[in-house]
């Protein structure tokens, strides 16, 4: 028995078994009774046992499962008093757990499990955060701020890690410190490690606080492909580390390999990105495992690239930005639904559990503290990044449309916080770094520091300084239509002046993506105009919106409002019917749904049948006195009445008499309508405030 | 030099409202001048209209209509020219200049406003001060022209839709027999109020590209 359980041990990946007084007993054979000679006269028959335990079977993902459950009690924890996570970020509320687990694990000497060792956290929990960044990166505004953010991702991260490597060396060979047998490259491999950004605790911050997109999206991009840039200096200073010297060769290759690890990370990501994009064209039959492709190619990309050993990160970031688009259009829309929600899911988790497991880890690792090394390594990154900030944004500053000003470059700069990546890499450390410990501490304060110290403190110093901020996406048709104006009548003076710049390339792009790529790509290819796109999906939400306000929970709908909005919900009346009218409740609303996209598809319809205007003409007085009711100020309990004032007449009286205010017409198309045809739904339900209308 | 004396008039009047272009900039845009103009000194709509790669903008008529139109030589005169020069190609240009770090905020309120003074002059082609639902309408059917296989009754449909939008956040409360006129400026400006111009409508002057000025005739 023991021996088996020993055996398991071995075969863990995870980590250690603490020795478990589990009780376990194991099914022994019954002893048939023979006629013959016995060898043991004595044996006993044992009987069959009633109740087993085998933990050692169970062991792994039980521990897996334990650990993601108490990482997500956590973050209910949070939540439970709002206002903590207003003010601190969640990830240093998750290392704070982390370190009370960890304070507790530690006096009781039990280890915690190695998560981190290189092969679970570069294939297993990396891959969901990078695809959660990359799927839900603004587009637009991330090619128009590309070239800017390359810039400080890769020229950036290159200044960081050498400045910083630099100074240290020059600090090591201070003798009262202590740390000379630390060498160049080693120093320079742990500046690598340090200059990973990863500002997850500020761009929350920054979504709330809503400052420019500009520096939003340069923040955001730079974390994220700060990553990759990172993760490849790792490898090169590892492999140069070991190197007893170094010659010019040497750094040349190095150079060279930077950039097939990079373009080759993108090449792959795109590839995969269009084999998604096609596969989905197809699956118009198998709905229920429409997303898996999505998550099977991406990974499928990240792992790819790892056996080319090129920068997956920026393999599957390339892989989501790729496919996003065409994806969202072939599938439906309850994949499309899952796919983002699993993708938020499965990164949050990740995320957490990192977080979590830094709180755990500071406590039961063994430290090697020194204190001169540490600080320092603390002033450097500090400083290099600031002045990094500085120098980079007056060079590229010129190039820019918007040029930063010195409060976005504040935003920019003190946003560095540290985070997951140096973590790991700090523990992928080979073992033959002489001060691997050292350099675990040092990595562990200063990414203690950063997050605690610098994330509690930006939001108040953001709102201080008074950064630039940017409305939030007005999705308005006006806004919309006017969006694309601008960009025509930008590239047509372009094009009249003979000039070429983004909106050039842009509009080529566009010409070719419509004339070449959606035709392969996507399985019914209307060339869809972008503003109908957006009509259509306000009439959708409009119509969301129409039965939101009176059912509390319609799951079985289909939801086009993205995660970050569904915040809003609790402002609405929660209204308790029973059971039969809920069920009558549900048939009405799903039918008078249908009655509504009916409505918005006959819209577009080319020919225009005589009472077509009429329902025209309803759903645009319906859109008018939705929007007043929905607009914020009127947002308490006198959001039904209304509707209910609108929507539950009694069955025969015209339309006209109980009409809100505001009748618009316009240059003398519209006019009075006679709802002859109407009947009103009113009398079934005595509790629903909504009556339904039926034409 | 020749060229700078020649220029130096044009150059007075370009730096006494927009300072911060450089002579090149100036030089490089009299280049495209004359070579659209065919060497002459004015420009007309044919010249424009006969640039290859503005035949596929959906909105290339508002463009070029755009130039002629007085209302945007900020000298309050309604009416469209016939023929313009080269002040009057620049004043029009000069609407897309792109804010610099110096410029202060009454300057960028400033120059918001021009470029929606722009737009609405590019929707309101009766000059009577109101955008009616048929002239946003044409604007959108324009819009959408070039996109594909997409109906006549979806573009009315969007302008209508459009239109209703800008009444109930202008005019909530109005009377069952009245009418919405059309948008005025002020409720244009309402309406785009969170929208950043700034990135969106500027151009870098950079050099002209000589290769396409040869080839683009």
């Amino acid at each position: 028995i023991n021996t088996w359980r020993s055996q398991f041990s071995q075969l863990t990946f995870i980590g250690e078994i603490p020795p478990k007084p589990t009780g376990s007993v194991t099914v022994l054979p019954p002893i048939k009774p023979n006629d013959g000679p016995q060898a043991f006269p004595d044996a006993e028959k044992e009987n069959l046992p009633v109740f087993t335990m085998d933990y050692p079977r169970i062991q792994i993902p039980f521990e897996i499962t334990l650990w993601v459950l108490l990482a997500s009690f956590a973050k209910i924890g949070f939540h439970v008093y709002h206002k903590i996570t207003v003010w601190v970020p969640e990830s240093c509320l998750l290392i704070s757990i982390g370190l009370i687990v960890g304070a507790i694990m530690h006096s009781v000497h039990e280890e915690p499990p190695a998560v981190l060792t290189s092969n679970v956290f570069f294939l297993y929990m990396l891959p969901p955060i990078v695809l959660d960044s990359g799927y839900f990166m603004p587009i637009r505004p991330f090619f128009e701020n590309v070239g800017t953010v390359l810039w400080f991702a890769v020229v950036g991260t290159l200044w960081n890690s050498i400045g910083i490597g630099m100074s240290l060396f020059a600090i090591c060979q201070i003798e009262a410190f202590g740390v000379q047998d630390i060498n160049l490259q080693e120093n320079l491999l742990f500046a690598t490690i340090i200059s990973a950004v990863d500002p997850v605790a500020v761009l929350s911050v920054f979504e709330d606080v809503s400052v420019n997109e500009q520096l939003y999206i340069v923040v955001f991009g730079e974390c994220l492909f700060n990553d990759a840039v990172t993760v490849v200096l790792y490898n090169m200073f590892n492999f140069v580390a070991e190197m007893p010297v170094v010659e010019p060769v040497d750094v040349f290759l190095g150079v060279a390999r930077f950039f097939v690890v990079g373009l080759g990370g993108m090449g792959f990501g795109v590839l995969f990105g269009f084999a998604a994009a096609f596969t989905t064209r197809f699956t118009a039959n198998v709905r229920e495992i429409e997303p898996l492709f999505i998550f099977m190619y991406s990974y499928l990309a990240y792992l790819v690239a790892e056996l080319f050993a090129i920068s997956s990160i920026m393999a599957i970031v390339t892989c989501a930005l790729t496919m996003k688009y065409y994806v969202e259009e072939n599938v439906s829309q309850r994949s499309c639904t899952t796919i983002r929600h699993v993708i938020k899911m499965l990164g949050s988790i990740s995320e957490t559990l990192i977080f979590f497991f830094l709180g755990v880890v500071t406590i039961t690792t063994e430290h090697e503290w020194n204190w001169g090394y540490i600080l320092f390594t603390l002033l450097f990154a500090f400083v290099w990044r600031g002045l990094g900030v500085l120098v980079l944004t007056q060079i590229i500053n010129p190039f820019r449309t918007i040029p930063f000003n010195l409060k976005d470059q504040f935003g920019l700069g003190y946003g560095g916080l540290r985070g997951a990546i140096s973590f790991a890499l700090a523990f992928t450390l080979p073992d033959n770094i002489g001060r691997r410990q050292l350099f675990i501490t040092a990595t562990i304060a200063i990414i203690i520091f950063t997050v605690f110290i610098q994330g509690i403190s930006i939001r108040p110093l953001i709102e201080f300084i008074n950064v630039r901020r940017t409305n939030r996406n007005l999705g308005t048709i006006n806004v919309e239509v006017h969006c694309r104006l601008m960009e025509h009548t930008i590239a047509g003076i372009e094009d009249l002046c003979g000039q070429w710049s983004h909106y050039y390339w842009k509009d080529k792009f566009l010409k070719f993506n419509n004339r070449v790529l959606r035709k392969i790509l996507i399985r019914d290819n209307r060339a869809e105009s972008s503003i109908v796109a957006l009509y259509k999906k306000l009439e959708l939400q409009n119509a969301m919106e129409i039965l939101d306000t009176v059912s509390g929970d319609i799951s079985a709908a289909p939801s086009i409002v993205s995660l970050y909005e569904e915040k809003k919900s609790s402002a609405k009346p929660k209204k308790k019917f029973m059971a039969a009218d809920l069920r009558n409740m549900h048939d009405l609303l799903s039918k008078n749904m249908y009655k509504i996209r009916q409505r918005t598809v006959a819209y577009t319809r080319k020919h225009a049948l005589p009472n077509e205007s009429q329902t025209k003409e309803i759903l645009m007085r319906r859109h008018a006195s939705i929007r007043r009711s929905l607009r914020p100020g009127s947002f308490q309990s006198s959001v039904v009445p209304k509707s209910h004032k609108y929507f539950s007449l009694p069955a025969g009286k015209s339309l006209d008499s109980k009409f809100p205010p505001g009748r618009l017409s316009h240059a003398g198309k519209l006019s009075k309508p006679s709802l002859k045809g109407c009947t009103l739904y009113s009398n079934q339900l005595p509790h629903m405030p909504y009556g339904g209308l039926f034409c | 030099m020749g060229v700078s004396v020649a220029y130096s008039h044009v150059v007075g009047v370009w730096r006494s409202f927009f300072p911060t272009v450089s002579l090149e900039q100036i030089i490089n845009l009299h280049k495209r001048f004359k070579q659209l103009s065919g060497n002459e000194d004015t420009i007309s709509r044919e010249n424009l209209d006969s640039i290859p790669a503005l035949a596929t903008n959906p909105i290339r008529k508002q463009i070029i209509e755009a130039f002629f139109d007085k209302r945007n030589q900020r000298q309050d005169e309604v009416g469209s020219f016939h023929e313009i020069g080269f002040e009057q190609f620049l004043m029009v240009m000069s609407h897309f200049r792109p804010p610099t770090l110096k410029t202060t905020e009454e300057e960028r309120e400033v120059m918001r406003r021009e470029k929606l003074r722009f737009l609405f002059n590019m929707h309101d082609t009766d000059s009577d001060g109101t955008i009616t639902l048929d002239e946003y309408r044409k604007v959108v059917e324009e819009l959408l022209s070039k996109s594909g296989a997409i109906g006549l009754e979806a573009a009315k449909a969007i302008a209508d839709a459009a239109m209703l939008e800008v009444a109930s956040t202008n005019v909530p409360h109005m009377e069952p027999d009245e009418f919405y006129e059309g948008i005025t400026f002020e409720h244009f400006e309402q309406i785009l109020k969170g929208l950043e111009m700034e990135s969106r409508m500027h151009i870098r002057f950079l050099d002209v590209n000589t290769t396409t000025m040869h080839c683009g005739k």
